[in-house]
C-alpha cells in the first residue's frame, strides 16, 4: 500500500524490511544507534541522517556504532562481507571517503576480479553528498564521479523516495560493492512509495519527462532543478526529456542514447566538477555513439571547478541552478 | 623410543614439517625461476619465516580466516590453498588460483579462509576484523587472524584496527612478522616503542613476543590466543621475530644489511633446521623420515613448476570477466 | 428555461488519483451539431490519453479550453447548448460557472480512496462507487488491477453500486497466490463477495477476469446476475503467449513497453506513466513469482487450460461478449464460442477496449445493466 513517506523514511523502512528477511544483513556505522555506552537514551538518534533510528529497538546487536575510525569500520564491513554477510556501512559524508579510500577501491572494488571470480563482497556503504547546507569545502562534495571511475563498484545516486527504497533494497541484495549516495537536501522529500518490499534494477536509468527538442541527462538533487528548468522551458513550447540515470555504474547508456537519437540535442547536468565528471563522460559517450544524431554541440551544466565555498552568497553562484540548466538549453535551442 | 617432549604427536610434527619444507622449496624455486626471467612482475619471498605461519595456521580450520600480506606464499600454503595453482598463478596462467588475474601478491582462496596476499600493506587488518565480526555473528567460534609485517605495523589501518578490535572484542588475532626490515628501513629506526606488547597494551588489548624462528614458541603462543578469541576472550596481538632469508623482493641487492648477516642467518637461525635438530634430538623422528617427506615435496615443486609453465596463458576473453557478480 | 438547455463540458475525472488533465485537441468545431455519445475532444492525462464524449446532444457553442493547455478536473472548458440559445446566455453561463466543490464526506481531496478486505483468500484491495441498487462487480485481467477500469467505474456508478477489486497477487492485493487456477481465483472472488457482503451481482470480466466471471457463475450461479465478457479467457484455447511471456519478463521500461503496445489498437496509448506503474508493481516482492504461478496455472504449455463456454449455455445467465476487433492477446474469433450471448465487436480497438472505446464499452454494459 503506498503512502506519502520521506526518503529518509523509505532509507529506514528499506533497512528494517531488508534486515527483516535476512539475518545477515547488519548495519554499522557512527553514531547509528546514538549512545553506546552512554548513561542516557539509546536510539533517540538514528545516525546523524536519522536513517537508522527505531531500528536498535527492534534488531539490537544488529546495528553497531562504531568508533570514529573509517578505516577500520569501513575496512571490516568490507571484510565482513567477503565472509558472507550483508553489512550495510554508513559513512556520513562522501567528503570522508578519503580516509578509507584504500578499503573501498583496492579492496571491495577488486576482490571479485583479483581472485579469479571466486570472491563476492556485497557491502553497502551509504553516505551523503551534495551541496547548498551551508557546510563550506569538506562537508558539500558530491564526488560521484570519483566511485564511478573505479571498476568494480556500483554507483547508486536515488533522486526521490520511491527510488531510494528500491535502490536500497537492490544494493544490499546485490553481490557486488555499492556505494549508496544520498543527497542531504532530498531526505525530507516526500513522495507515494509502496509498504511492501520492492528491487529497482541496477542501470535502468528513469525518464522522469517525456519531451521531443533537447535530452536533459542528470542524477541526484539536479534531477529536480532539472525538472524546474523543464517546467520553466515548456512555458516557451521547449519540452525537454529528463532522463534521471539512478545509477551511475552501471549506467544506462541506452535510454541515453535512445533519446538524444530522438532529440537530437544534448544538455548534461552534473552537481560535481566539471573535469573527468558525470557531465563529461555523458557527453564523450554520446559524442562517439550518436554524433550524427546531434543537431547542436552539447552542454555541460556543472559546478565550478573550485572547493565548494561557505558563504550563501557564493554557494548560490556555485551550484548549478534551474536558470543555468534554462540557459543551457536555449543555447543548444539557438543552435 | 623416547618419550616425546613436544605438543604435538608424531605426525603433528611430520605435518609441521611438511609445511615448513613446502614452504621453503617453493620459495627457493620461484627465486631460483625468478632469476631466469619467466616469471612477470616482482615476487617476495616467505623463506626463512616458515615457522610463523606454520605455528599459527595448524590451529586454524577453513572457517578461520586469515588477511595476509605482500610476502603471501607461505601463509597460503600453510593455510591449505593448492601448490600447483599457486605456482601457476605467480606463472600468470588461467589455471593459477586467481585465473591469472592477481599474480603473487593477491593468491586467495576463500573456501581455504584465505582472504588474499594483499598489496596494500596494513589492509588486512581491517578485513581480518570484518572476519571476526562475521564469525562473532555467526556464533561459530571462527576466528579472523591480519598478518602485518614490522613496517605495515605503522599504518593507520593496523592502529585503527587494533581499537576496533578492542571496543567490540572481536575474536581477531594481529600477528605483527617483524623480520627488522620494512623494504630496507630497519624496524628500529621505524618504529618508535621497543616493543608490540606496549603497543597492544596502548590499544587495550594482550600481546606476545615470541622468537619467530622457534616453530614450537610460535606454536604455542599462538594456540593459547587463538583459544582465548575463539571463547569470546577477545582481541591479542602476537609478534614474531623472525627473519628472511631474500631480498624484500627478488632483485633487492640487500644494500641495507650488514655484511655476513645473511650468510650468518642461514647458517645458525634456520628456523627448519631448528625444528629437524629438535625433533630428531629428542628421538621422536629419525633422519630417513625427513628425507622422505623432502623427497615427496621436491617432486611436488618440480610437477608445480613443469605444470605451471606447460599451462596456457589467460585470453583476452576472460580480460573482461568478473569485474562484478552481475552488470 | 433556456439555462436548462446549457450543458458544460469539463476536463473529466478518470479514476480516482486524476487531478488534471491536458486537452489535447478539439475533435470538433464551434457550432459543430453533436449527438449523444459523440468525441467532442481529446484528454491526455499521466497515465492515458481518451475521448471525452458528449453525454446529450446539442451544438458545440463555445470552445473555451486551449489546445496542449492543463486544466484541473472540472473546469469548465466548452459549452454545448441547443442552437436558439442567445449568445448572450453562454456569456453569463460562462462568466458565472463556478466549479462545484467536492461534497460534504468526500474524500477527494485527500487522494484516493482505496480498501482492504480481509478474504480468505487474503487481504484484497477494493472501491465502491456509487449507490445504486444494482449491483456490479468489475474483475481486471493477468497482470491487471482495479485501474483498468479507469473509464468505464465511474460512469457505471451513474446507476449502480460499482465494486472494483484487485485480484490476489494483483495490485495492491496479497501477492500469495494460493491456488493459481481459473477456479482459485473464482473462489477468490466468491470470498471477496462474502467479506463485503455482496449477495449478487453482475459480473463484469476483462481477459482472464472473463474465466473468472464465467467459473463464478459455474461454482455459485444464484450470486450471478448477469455476465459481461470483455476480450475474454476461457472461450478457446489460443492466446498470445509471446505477451504473456514478455510481460512476466520484462523488467525494464525498454523491454515492458513493446510488450503493452500489443494491448491497444493505438499503440501510442502506452504512456510513460502507464509502463512505469505497471514496473512498480511488477517490482513488488512476491510478484513475479505470482505471475509465473498464474502462467503456469492458466496458460500451461501455451494454451488456456480453462474453456468455460459451455458455461454461458447451460446456466442461462444472461451474457454479453464484447471484442475488440484488434485484439493481439485473445483472438475475437472466440467471441463465437458465447452461445447465447450478445456478442459486440468493436472496430478500431484492441484488448483493452474498455479503455480504448470506453464509451461504447459503457454504453453496451449499461443496457445489459438495465436489460
Amino acid at each position: 500500500m503506498a503512502r506519502k513517506i520521506s526518503m529518509r523514511q523509505a532509507l529506514n523502512e528499506a533497512l528494517d524490511q531488508e534486515m527483516a528477511r535476512d539475518p545477515t544483513v547488519f548495519v554499522m556505522g557512527e553514531d547509528i544507534v546514538g549512545g553506546m555506552g552512554g548513561d542516557g537514551e539509546k536510539d533517540a538518534w538514528g545516525g546523524v541522517l536519522g536513517v537508522t533510528k527505531g531500528l536498535y529497538s527492534k534488531y539490537g546487536d544488529r546495528l553497531l556504532d562504531t568508533p570514529l575510525s573509517e578505516s577500520a569500520y569501513i575496512g571490516a564491513a568490507v571484510g565482513a562481507a567477503a565472509c558472507g554477510m550483508r553489512p550495510v556501512a554508513e559513512l556520513m559524508f562522501i567528503d570522508f571517503m578519503g580516509v578509507c579510500f584504500d578499503e573501498i577501491f583496492n579492496q571491495a572494488a577488486k576482490f571479485k576480479y583479483m581472485f579469479g571470480g571466486k570472491a563476492e563482497t556485497p557491502v553497502v556503504i551509504r553516505t551523503m553528498i551534495g551541496g547548498g547546507f551551508r557546510a563550506a569545502a569538506q562537508h558539500s562534495q558530491v564526488l560521484t564521479p570519483l566511485f564511478t571511475h573505479i571498476p568494480g563498484l556500483k554507483v547508486v545516486v536515488p533522486s526521490n523516495a520511491y527510488d531510494a527504497k528500491g535502490l536500497l533494497i537492490q544494493s544490499i541484495r546485490d553481490n557486488d560493492p555499492v556505494i549508496f549516495c544520498e543527497h542531504k537536501n532530498l531526505y525530507g522529500l516526500e513522495m507515494d512509495v509502496p509498504q511492501e518490499s520492492y528491487a529497482i534494477p541496477f542501470g535502468e536509468a528513469n525518464v522522469v519527462r517525456e519531451g521531443k527538442h533537447v535530452t536533459i541527462v542528470t542524477y541526484g538533487m539536479m534531477v529536480h532543478r532539472a525538472m524546474d528548468a523543464a517546467a520553466q522551458l515548456a512555458k516557451d513550447k521547449v519540452e525537454c526529456e529528463v532522463i534521471d540515470l539512478r545509477t551511475l555504474s552501471p549506467i544506462d547508456w541506452d535510454t541515453v542514447l535512445e533519446s538524444v537519437e530522438n532529440t537530437g540535442r544534448l544538455v548534461c547536468v552534473d552537481e560535481a566538477h566539471p573535469r573527468c565528471s558525470i557531465a563529461s563522460d555523458v557527453s564523450a559517450k554520446v559524442s562517439q555513439e550518436a554524433f550524427k544524431a546531434l543537431k547542436a554541440g552539447i552542454q555541460m551544466v556543472t559546478s565550478p571547478h573550485t572547493p565548494v565555498p561557505f558563504s550563501p552568497s557564493l554557494e548560490d553562484i556555485y551550484l548549478p541552478s534551474a536558470d543555468k540548466i534554462a540557459g543551457a538549453v536555449r543555447k543548444t535551442m539557438a543552435n | 623410543m623416547s618419550k616425546n617432549p613436544f605438543p604435538l604427536d608424531k605426525q603433528g610434527l611430520l605435518e609441521a614439517y611438511r609445511t615448513m619444507r613446502t614452504i621453503r622449496e617453493f620459495e627457493e624455486r620461484v627465486h631460483n625461476e625468478f632469476a631466469k626471467g619467466d616469471i612477470p612482475g616482482f615476487v617476495h619471498l616467505y623463506a626463512g619465516e616458515e615457522a610463523s605461519g606454520t605455528g599459527i595456521m595448524m590451529h586454524l580450520n577453513d572457517r578461520d580466516r586469515i588477511a595476509s600480506t605482500h610476502r603471501g606464499h607461505g601463509h597460503c600454503i600453510a593455510k591449505g590453498v593448492d601448490v600447483k595453482e599457486m605456482m601457476g598463478e605467480i606463472y600468470g596462467k588461467a589455471m593459477g588460483s586467481c585465473r591469472g588475474k592477481g599474480g603473487s601478491m593477491h593468491i586467495a582462496d576463500l573456501s581455504k579462509g584465505m582472504m588474499g596476499a594483499n598489496g596494500i600493506l596494513g589492509a588486512g587488518a581491517p578485513l581480518a576484523c570484518g572476519a571476526a565480526l562475521a564469525a562473532k555473528f555467526r556464533g561459530d567460534g571462527g576466528v579472523g587472524i591480519s598478518f602485518v609485517g614490522d613496517g605495515a605495523s605503522n599504518q593507520g589501518m593496523f592502529l585503527e584496527s587494533l581499537n576496533l578490535a578492542a571496543v567490540w572484542n572481536l575474536p581477531a588475532i594481529f600477528v605483527v612478522e617483524n623480520n627488522g626490515y620494512a623494504e630496507s628501513t630497519s624496524r628500529d629506526y621505524a618504529v618508535a616503542v621497543d616493543s608490540y606488547v606496549d603497543r597492544a597494551a596502548g590499544f587495550g588489548l594482550p600481546g606476545v613476543t615470541v622468537d619467530g624462528t622457534d616453530f614450537f614458541a610460535v606454536y604455542e603462543a599462538a594456540g593459547e590466543i587463538i583459544k582465548r578469541a575463539r571463547e569470546g576472550g577477545g582481541p591479542a596481538l602476537l609478534e614474531c621475530k623472525m627473519i628472511r632469508f631474500f631480498g624484500h623482493f627478488e632483485g633487492d641487492q640487500q644494500t641495507y644489511r650488514g655484511k655476513g648477516e645473511v650468510e650468518h642467518i642461514r647458517a645458525n637461525q634456520d628456523c627448519i633446521r631448528l625444528f629437524a635438530d629438535k625433533v630428531m634430538d629428542a628421538g621422536v623422528i629419525k633422519k630417513p623420515e625427513l628425507d622422505v617427506i623432502d623427497k615427496e615435496i621436491a617432486r611436488l615443486i618440480e610437477d608445480a613448476v613443469v605444470a605451471a609453465k606447460a599451462a596456457p596463458l589467460p585470453t583476452a576473453k576472460d580480460l573482461m570477466t568478473d569485474v562484478y557478480v552481475t552488470y | 428555461m433556456s439555462e436548462k438547455r446549457i450543458i458544460p463540458i469539463v476536463m473529466p475525472k478518470w479514476g480516482l488519483s486524476m487531478s488534471e488533465g491536458k486537452l489535447a485537441s478539439w475533435l470538433m468545431k464551434d457550432g459543430d451539431k453533436v449527438k449523444a455519445g459523440d468525441q467532442i475532444l481529446e484528454v491526455e492525462t499521466d497515465k492515458i490519453a481518451g475521448a471525452v464524449e458528449a453525454s446529450e446532444g446539442g451544438v458545440l457553442r463555445r470552445r473555451i479550453g486551449q489546445e496542449d493547455t492543463v486544466y484541473p478536473i472540472k473546469t469548465l472548458i466548452g459549452v454545448l447548448a441547443d442552437e436558439d440559445v442567445p449568445d448572450a446566455d453562454i456569456d453569463a453561463f460562462v462568466g458565472s460557472y463556478v466549479v462545484p466543490q467536492a461534497e460534504e464526506g468526500e474524500e477527494e481531496a485527500a487522494g484516493p480512496r482505496y480498501e482492504f478486505a480481509e478474504t480468505a483468500a487474503g487481504r484484497l484491495r477494493y472501491t465502491k462507487r456509487g449507490s445504486g441498487d444494482k449491483t456490479v462487480l468489475l474483475i481486471h485481467g493477468f497482470g491487471g488491477d482495479l485501474d483498468n477500469w479507469l473509464f468505464n467505474a465511474d460512469a457505471l456508478a451513474e446507476g449502480a453500486t460499482v465494486y472494483t477489486l484487485d485480484l490476489p497477487g494483483h495490485g495492491q492485493s496479497t501477492k500469495a497466490v494460493s491456488e493459481p487456477t481459473v477456479a482459485g481465483l473464482a473462489k477468490a472472488v466468491l470470498s471477496f463477495m462474502d467479506t463485503v457482503k455482496i449477495d449478487k451481482a453482475h459480473l463484469v470480466g476483462h481477459s482472464l477476469g472473463g474465466a473468472i466471471a464465467m467459473e463464478v457463475a459455474r461454482q455459485a450461479k444464484p450470486r450471478v446476475t448477469s455476465l459481461t465478457l470483455i476480450c475474454s479467457a476461457g472461450l478457446g484455447p489460443d492466446i498470445n503467449m509471446e505477451y504473456i511471456d514478455g510481460f512476466v519478463a520484462s523488467a525494464s521500461r525498454r523491454d515492458l513497453k513493446p510488450v503493452l503496445e500489443n494491448l491497444f489498437a493505438d499503440a501510442g496509448l502506452v504512456s510513460r506513466q502507464m509502463v512505469d506503474d505497471l514496473l512498480k508493481y511488477k517490482r513488488l516482492d512476491g510478484v513475479g513469482e505470482a505471475l509465473s504461478a498464474l502462467k503456469a496455472g492458466v496458460f500451461a504449455g501455451g494454451r488456456q487450460s480453462a474453456i468455460l463456454a459451455d458455461v454461458l449455455a447451460s446456466s442461462g445467465v444472461p451474457a454479453l461478449v464484447i471484442w475488440g476487433a484488434e485484439d493481439k492477446i485473445l483472438p475475437s474469433t472466440h467471441a463465437t464460442a458465447a452461445s447465447g450471448a450478445k456478442v459486440e465487436i468493436i472496430e478500431g480497438a484492441g484488448h483493452m477496449v474498455q479503455m480504448e472505446q470506453a464509451g461504447r464499452v459503457n454504453g453496451l454494459i449499461k443496457v445489459m445493466l438495465s436489460g
